[in-house]
């Protein structure tokens, strides 16, 4: 018999591939999970996702509710439907989940984040990027004679915006919370 | 009534509380005033290991011969580590577990201080749930949830993590009935209309199939008595997983054996071949499926299964029932005769007698000897001799596993203990001590190979203090014998590592241990020899020298559908192709 000689991706279609095997695109959800506030629940939530090998691309978490100690994670996630109905069962058979909730399948949605963005500049590029600031409502909320700190809220694709904009413009440092979001209506 | 206690005095108190009456474990300096406490007590018998990983393992033994959970007390640092094998094992097999780790006092945990490990954070992922108690007051509560959370829905391990100064401290004692566990209540009743619709395909199904699982076991003695009504009932063919095997009779006339890699040709190709598969309890694990592209294709599928999660997971099937086995068999059943449902019986008499066909395949047969003991020879005898008595099996991991499952007959459920999901090398002896603590007159065996059981021989020296005389039937073949099919099958006999060198001398070892050992090859003389590792009052080890080259037939190869199976020696050449050789 050869030597092995396994190229990448030849065990598609084993037991070990659990990706759908028709070969679904990946969609991007954003899951509300309800958690019991003790230590350690970020950890198994994450260790989750690690764990199995499913992606985050933004996860933050609060108390939401102190006398019942609850915390809300909100975590976006991507994946085919098939491996997000699998991390949304396999988050749900955790302990101290109380909830979780498919934000991006059970309607509407007010998904919004919050940024921070340090330009550095002198001239004309320190009043482009104010002018910018305004068009896309930013509020300076720190200035030196040579940078701003603008705070934006908005959802993840007007943030990456901003910052795109913001780059040639001598943007030095940038933090970003990751996205809130809840269910619009009753 | 509420009382001050310490916390260490809690713990046994709760254990108490709990029913507990065995706890395997091993002392050390993070829990000290525990163990003060148990030397001050006798209502729980507590097993003195010589290994944590022994420890764990028995309990497992102890819960799935009783259904009761298993309790283990470990210290902290190595005492925890040692024990995070035996809580993956259970954790892949859903047995219920309580594991209670001493640790440092909360006042050093951080300061790498002596004998400190981070053991709820290196157990997350090997437990249901795991919990560090802080506080004493919170103690019994804590033990009381633990014990709800881990027997509670899919059954699971779960660890409790006891600071020093918590098991000093003093605080008022809660008994189980003020605990509020209404939060974790995992549901057990299946949805009707799901239900329904399967009763509907079953009155239809020319081909169906019961594909049972660990999960009937785990669901209780009730489950096992549904499925043999549901299938007296519908007349439908029943096989079962390495884990669910004694769920249904061996002697049942539905019964077509054990599935999967090495599974029985008639189950799989009946699965394979089916049109209706209604899975009960088992998770479609990658050595039942095969080739998933190629996994019964022509069927319709059902799922009862008590975990959301392992529903869609590999397989996508079009009735999905979320529920207890027993709660949903119950109902499957009242619907059945509510509507007086009959099968679509000519079909399924054309189904029996294609699956008698594939069954004439005879795909146990093996060629004896006169010279030299067959594996396959010595499993046949032992059934034989012991098959009316009081028997529980337990296996370590490997071909005689394997073999174990195929050539020994199971007529009950919680006969059987070996490990499934993960595959733990030295699971089998320690485990048998934990059904033998369960049961004293029970006759237990470990059906063992031989490197395997070295990996824990250490426990003999527990079954020899507590006088549980459990029999080791070692088939020794002098090989790491399912690694050296695969390189056969799989790395041009290239046999790297295989071989077991220096074995000991198991006669001297069963003496040093201060028990009885025998060794037998000649197979004129295997019968006297397992009755007399039978009759003989005490642990016993049997080293029964085996042929050495002797591969573990049916086999589905890695990567092939079932309908590909390998039924002997003479198939085997090149059949794994480099994509299935990626696999395991």
């Amino acid at each position: 018999m050869s030597a092995l000689n396994i190229s990448k991706g030849m065990s598609s279609h084993s037991a070990y591939d659990l990706r759908d095997p028709n070969g679904q695109i990946e969609e991007s959800h954003t899951l509300a999970i309800m958690v019991e506030n003790e230590p350690g629940v970020l950890a198994r939530v994450i260790g989750l996702f690690s764990g199995r090998g499913y992606n985050i691309d933004s996860l933050t978490v609060a108390e939401v509710d102190h006398l019942g100690h609850k915390s809300r994670i909100t975590v976006v996630t991507r994946g085919t439907p098939a491996v997000i109905e699998q991390i949304k069962a396999q988050l749900g058979r955790i302990v101290v989940v109380y909830a979780v909730n498919d934000l991006t399948v059970e309607g509407p949605v007010v998904e919004r984040e919050l940024g921070l963005f340090k330009v550095k500049g002198q001239g004309d590029k320190r009043v482009e990027a104010l002018r910018i600031a305004e068009i896309f409502r930013a509020n300076v909320v720190d200035s030196t004679l040579e940078s701003f700190v603008f705070e934006l809220v908005g959802p993840i694709s007007k943030l990456d915006a901003f910052a795109d904009l913001m780059r040639p413009l001598g943007l030095i440092d940038m933090a970003r919370t990751g996205l809130a979001a809840l269910s619009r209506g009753l | 009534m509420s009382r001050m206690m310490t916390g260490a005095r809690m713990v046994v108190e709760a254990l108490r509380d709990q029913g507990v009456d065995t706890v395997f474990g091993y002392p050390g300096g993070a829990v000290l005033p525990i163990y003060d406490e148990i030397f001050q007590q006798n209502d729980i018998t507590h097993v003195l290991v010589r290994h944590e990983q022994g420890a764990v393992h028995m309990a497992e033994g102890y819960a799935r011969s009783t259904g009761k959970p298993g309790v283990v007390i470990v210290t902290s640092g190595p005492g925890a580590t040692n024990a995070v094998t035996g809580l993956t094992d259970a954790l892949l097999d859903s047995i219920p577990l309580i594991v209670l780790s001493g640790q440092v006092p909360t006042f050093m945990i951080g300061t790498d201080g002596f004998q400190e490990a981070d053991t709820v954070g290196i157990t997350r992922p090997c437990t249901k749930h795991n919990w560090l108690v802080k506080d004493t007051g919170k103690l019994a509560e804590t033990i009381h949830k633990a014990f709800h959370v881990a027997t509670s829905g899919r059954p699971g391990p779960v660890l409790v993590d006891i600071p020093k100064d918590v098991q000093f401290a003093s605080d008022m004692y809660v008994e189980p009935k003020q605990v509020d566990t209404g939060r974790y209540q995992p549901v057990k009743k299946g949805n009707i209309e799901a239900i329904t619709r399967l009763v509907e395909l079953m009155e239809q199904a020319e081909r169906p199939i019961l594909y049972t699982g660990g999960g009937v076991i785990n669901s209780g003695p009730a489950a096992s008595q549904l499925l043999r009504e549901l299938a007296e009932a519908t007349g439908f063919p029943v096989t079962s997983t390495l884990m669910g095997l004694g769920c249904y009779p061996a002697s049942g006339k539905n019964w077509l054996g054990m599935l999967g890699m090495h599974g029985l040709y008639e189950a799989n190709l009946a699965m394979h071949g089916c049109d209706l598969m209604i899975n009960i309890g088992a998770r479609f694990d990658d050595r039942i499926t095969g080739r998933l592209a190629d996994f019964s294709p022509n069927s319709v599928k059902a799922h009862i299964d008590i975990d959301p999660s392992s529903i869609n997971k590999v397989i996508q099937v079009e009735v999905p029932i979320v529920g207890d086995v027993a709660h949903v068999l119950e109902d499957l059943l009242n619907v059945w005769k509510s509507r007086g449902s009959k099968t679509n019986s000519p079909a399924v008499a054309q189904w029996w007698k294609q699956i008698e066909e594939w069954r004439g395949k005879n795909c146990l047969a093996f060629r004896n000897s006169d010279t030299i003991i067959k594996p396959q020879h010595a499993l046949q005898r032992l059934d034989a001799l012991t098959k009316d008595c009081d028997r529980y099996i337990t296996t370590e991991v490997g071909q005689h596993q394997m073999w174990a499952a195929q050539y020994l007959n199971f007529e009950e459920p919680n006969r059987w203990m070996t490990s499934g999901g993960l595959g733990t090398m030295g699971y089998g002896l320690p485990a048998s001590v934990g059904v033998q603590m369960a049961h004293p007159d029970a006759v237990v065996i470990n059906v063992a190979g031989d490197a395997s059981w070295l990996m824990n021989m250490q426990e003999m020296g527990t079954a020899v203090q507590f006088r549980l005389p459990v029999k080791q039937f070692i088939m020794n073949n002098e090989r790491l014998g399912m690694v050296r099919q695969w390189q056969q099958l799989l790395h041009g006999e290239r046999y790297s590592q295989s071989w077991s060198d220096s074995l000991p001398d198991f006669i001297k070892l069963a003496e040093a241990f201060g028990c009885k050992g025998r060794q037998v090859s000649d197979p004129k003389e295997l019968d006297a020899a397992i009755q007399e590792m039978l009759d003989y009052d005490g642990p016993f080890i049997l080293d029964v020298l085996v042929e050495k080259h002797e591969n573990c037939f049916p086999m589905i190869p890695s990567g092939k559908p079932h309908n590909e199976m390998l039924l002997g020696e003479a198939e085997t050449l090149g059949v794994i192709e480099s994509d299935g050789a990626v696999l395991v």
